[in-house]
């Protein structure tokens, strides 16, 4: 059996754009007030009455090849178990190098403990009897996919597979592991 | 229910440490760089059902520390299916808002000026007993009116019967659904309801007439929605908007405001021309066929086009889209139907084409709700005085109304408005009416006659600014509330409970109701101890266990046949037994007996205004949500949608906070970002409704936002039901700079006289 890869795959065919995933986000992680790790982006294309409408939930991309990580000089930000990428609180200054560095505008600044701040796949979760995030749990509309992509049998790898996906900045040359369904 | 699902929810209650130490597989625990756990899981989890809107999901509350740490979605609950909005996720942010109402409150004269002074509740209660059977003894019982929204307000709808009056109303009705219900009702004999019978999930095409699913965030109808999306049904959107669900429709129809009924004529005319409607369902079941096939001859897609905007071709096209898909063809009939004064004919339209599709009773249409029903309480008989709400001019007007008109009770209290005895006392539960009401003039003049107006709110909204007592009740985490059984696909039971014990010193509906029936001389209609003592008592006879019930939040009855074709017996409640595609009953009453073009029925904007739509937003519930910390980071204000074309004429700029000034002359006391998008016609604008709290004790919400319900000063009401149709008001922009410095003169008395819900603060300095 190859590694275990977490990885979020997001159908915009069916997300309506409620931010459900951002509350639960939000109360879940018990994340500060005015900053959140889940945010939801709307962008319209097109003229009166040709239109097309793209919504995606965003979040930190758990890149194969993360910036935040290389830029990160205490070592701080790093990759955990299943790809996850993860900041150890202990170790991080606050220097924002890593929000300097991401591309997807996923990191901020915990006000609470000075340390950076972003979406950690709910990895607290991860020895429920089923991993689950909390977007993923509250959505209403089935949107979020979650699992081991490396793993053929799960979900997440039978969208992928399935479906047809895309990511956000391919030029950046992340490998991000946030897929978008179409 | 599956035991593992049991074992799992309960595990909570033991600690999830509990269950954590026990697998030691996993690498959470083991990996040394770890992440902080952020501690939120509940040591205990509590079910109950939500109230951030009114659909009722069932939510887990996980409590640690006596605090609600966080709500999920009870797998369990039908309703919810485990899912939930995001106003339900976010009901920590109510319950901890920290301008809650936190005391009772009483109005009193100091020094020539009023103020609100802090009381217990027995000396509050006291000056409501007082007042209520003063005027009790001076005009009867009928003239104390009680407006109500929410689930909660069954405790005071009880009280309003014990006492005796009959004009207790709820905007819900006139300012919201009446029409619909009323149409459906004549075409079907039974209403939709909530949650509506809509059997979205099955249908193969969805019809939407401006229901804009998916920021109207009904939790069942979205998930149905989207997983009907996911089965590839095919989804034609009518709204001048390019909505969400427009967005992922097969076909989108920027229709002309208030042109939906013609597309909907030729919709009929198509599908009967061609062949297209279900003959064998309508020779069974519909009265006047024959009748409406005659009656739609002329409205064909060509003489629709110049009316609508929308093209034969694709009136056609959409048409036949509707009927090869038969009768899973769902044509909704939406809710918030109150828009241009024919509403009842316009849901007549949606009923008929249902009924011309076969899909009333059918899988993927419209179902037949079971559900568990639970007996009454036992009380003794409630004395029936033959009055008769206050709510109409005269008996002959809205003649099909079947609930209490909420703006007729509020101008019968304004002395002289209407020929009918005045009312001279309020209670008002759980809705703003300056904000539920159109015409907020007219609410404001009420409340001015009033001898004495008693409020039982959760937040200091503007009503409670105008009241001379304030009633802090407990949110719905902190309370019992009469149990829940619904009309739906899978017939069940389901719980509100304490959560956690009401913060301050507010108090349950169910404790508020009871104390002040006692004080009323009512008590053989308060025999209960509590609300856990008065739910027990009815469930009993059901043979359903309590425990079990308050373990986990809901219990499922046996599944019942919803559909024809599995055994619901086809029965319309009907003066003739049938589908009513022509009804007798609304010619006799003089009225188009089929839904009928009037030219005149829709006025277009004068030049350089734009017709005010307004809708939801989907962490936003009216103007309830709009101080909550949490909804507002995703939803902080309402912009105002411009058409990129207008917004150039007028140079407005995306992201520029303006004014709206209305037909009357009206201005928007606050303003709102402009959204300039080609996602909406030239002839309208949009907003979402809720925004603009002019209360300053409602620390977030004040000033956010532009309030519609400010600038609907004008209604078209529905002659057939008394539906105040809001969509007629027209606006045009105003540039902060360019507002003249007096005004706004309507809004500016509300400003001052709302921001006074606190016990050292002067009230209503503005004269009384």
């Amino acid at each position: 059996m190859s590694r275990v890869r977490y990885a979020m795959a997001i159908d915009t065919h069916t997300c309506v754009g409620c931010t459900a995933c951002v509350m639960a986000c939000k109360t879940e992680n018990n994340v500060v007030e005015g900053f959140n790790r889940v945010w939801v982006t709307q962008d319209l294309q097109g003229i009166f009455p040709d239109l097309s409408l793209t919504i995606q939930s965003e979040r930190c991309n758990h890149c194969e090849d993360a910036p935040c990580v290389s830029v990160c000089p205490t070592g701080a930000t790093h990759v955990g178990p299943g790809g996850i990428v993860l900041v150890d609180e202990d170790k991080c200054t606050g220097c924002k190098a890593c929000i300097a560095a991401c591309p997807y505008g996923a990191r901020f600044i915990d006000p609470r403990t000075g340390t950076a701040d972003k979406c950690t796949f709910c990895a607290h979760r991860s020895e429920h009897d089923v991993y689950t995030t909390a977007c993923q749990d509250v959505c209403p509309t089935r949107s979020i996919h979650f699992g081991d992509m490396n793993d053929p049998d799960s979900d997440i790898a039978r969208v992928l597979a399935t479906r047809e996906s895309y990511t956000l900045l391919p030029e950046a040359g992340t490998s991000p592991r946030l897929f978008y369904l179409k | 229910m599956k035991r593992r699902e049991f074992i799992r929810i309960s595990s909570y209650g033991v600690g999830g440490a509990a269950l954590m130490g026990g697998l030691t597989t996993n690498w959470f625990h083991l990996y040394g760089g770890g992440i902080p756990d952020p501690g939120t899981d509940g040591t205990r989890v509590v079910p109950t059902f939500c109230e951030m809107c009114f659909w009722k999901c069932g939510v887990l509350a996980h409590v640690k520390d006596g605090r609600v740490t966080k709500l999920q979605g009870n797998p369990r609950d039908p309703l919810s299916g485990g899912h939930l909005c995001p106003r339900g996720a976010a009901g920590t942010g109510l319950l901890y808002d920290p301008d809650r109402l936190k005391k009772p409150l009483i109005r009193v004269e100091k020094r020539g000026s009023q103020e609100f002074q802090e009381a217990s509740w027995d000396s509050a209660l006291n000056v409501v007993a007082e007042n209520f059977l003063k005027i009790k003894q001076e005009h009867g019982p009928e003239a104390v009116a009680l407006f109500s929204h929410g689930y909660g307000g069954s405790w005071m709808n009880h009280l309003f019967k014990a006492w005796g009056s009959p004009n207790v109303a709820a905007p819900s009705y006139a300012q919201c659904r009446g029409p619909r219900d009323v149409a459906f009702d004549l075409t079907f004999g039974s209403t939709v309801s909530s949650p509506e019978r809509t059997d979205i999930e099955n249908s193969k095409c969805i019809v939407l007439i401006g229901s804009h699913l998916g920021e109207n965030m009904h939790n069942t109808q979205v998930r149905e929605f989207t997983a009907a999306l996911r089965n590839g049904a095919d989804l034609i959107v009518l709204d001048p908007r390019y909505s969400v669900a427009a967005s992922k429709a097969t076909h989108w129809l920027p229709v002309k405001p208030g042109s939906d009924m013609a597309v909907m004529l030729a919709w009929m005319n198509v599908l009967i021309n061609e062949d297209m409607v279900d003959k064998q369902y309508l020779d069974a079941y519909a009265y006047g066929y024959d009748q409406l096939k005659e009656h739609v001859k002329p409205y064909t897609p060509e003489w629709a086009y110049p009316r609508t905007g929308i093209e034969p071709e694709m009136i056609r096209r959409t048409a036949r889209m509707m009927g090869a898909s038969r009768p899973a063809t769902l044509v909704h009939p939406g809710r918030h139907t109150v828009w241009h004064g024919n509403d009842t004919q316009r849901e007549r339209a949606i009923a008929i084409l249902n009924a011309l599709l076969g899909s009333w009773g059918r899988k993927g249409g419209l179902y037949i709700p079971a559900s568990v029903s639970i007996p009454p309480y036992k009380y003794p008989a409630f004395e029936d005085k033959g009055l008769t709400p206050a709510d109409k001019p005269s008996p002959s007007d809205y003649p099909l109304a079947d609930e209490v008109l909420a703006q007729g009770v509020c101008d019968a209290t304004i002395p002289g408005l209407l020929n009918v005895p005045q009312i001279r006392a309020w209670m008002v539960y759980g809705t703003n009416l300056p904000q539920s009401l159109p015409q907020p003039e007219q609410t404001y003049k009420a409340i001015q006659a009033l001898d004495f107006l008693v409020t039982v709110d959760v937040l200091p909204t503007e009503i409670t600014g105008w009241s001379d007592v304030v009633l802090p009740e407990a949110t719905y985490l902190e309370r019992c509330d009469e149990p829940f059984a619904p009309g739906f696909k899978q017939p069940y039971i389901t719980v509100r409970q304490e959560v956690v014990p009401p913060m301050y010193e507010s108090k349950p509906g169910w404790w508020i109701a009871r104390e002040l029936g006692l004080k009323l001389d009512l008590p053989n209609f308060f025999p209960w101890k509590d609300a856990m003592e008065y739910a027990e008592e009815r469930i009993k006879p059901l043979g359903f266990d309590c425990a079990t019930l308050q373990k986990e939040g809901v219990v499922l009855g046996e599944r019942k046949p919803i559909y024809f074709e599995e055994g619901a017996v086809p029965q319309f409640w009907t003066e003739s037994g049938k589908i009513e595609l022509y009804s007798q009953k609304l010619a006799e009453a003089g009225f188009d007996p089929m839904p009928t073009w009037h030219a005149n029925d829709v006025e277009d904007p004068p030049p350089g205004f734009y017709r005010l739509l307004y809708g939801r937003a989907p962490m936003h519930t009216f103007s309830r949500s709009t101080n909550n910390e949490l909804l507002l980071e995703t939803g902080p204000v309402n912009p105002i949608w411009v058409n990129a074309e207008v917004a150039k004429e007028w140079g407005l700029k995306d992201g520029e906070h303006i004014h709206l000034k209305n037909q009357d002359g009206v201005i928007s006391t606050f303003t709102s970002p402009v959204k300039v998008t080609e996602g909406i016609r030239p002839d309208c604008v949009y907003t979402v409704h809720g925004f603009g709290h002019n209360s300053k004790k409602l620390h977030r919400a004040y000033g956010r936002g532009i309030d519609d319900a400010q600038l609907i000063t004008k209604v078209k009401v529905d002659p057939i039901m008394g539906g105040t149709g809001m969509r007629v008001n027209f606006v045009t922009f105003l540039r902060p700079a360019d507002v003249p410095v007096a005004a706004p003169a309507q809004a500016s008395d509300a400003v001052d006289s709302s921001t006074v819900v606190d016990s050292a603060v002067a009230a209503g300095e503005v004269a009384r």
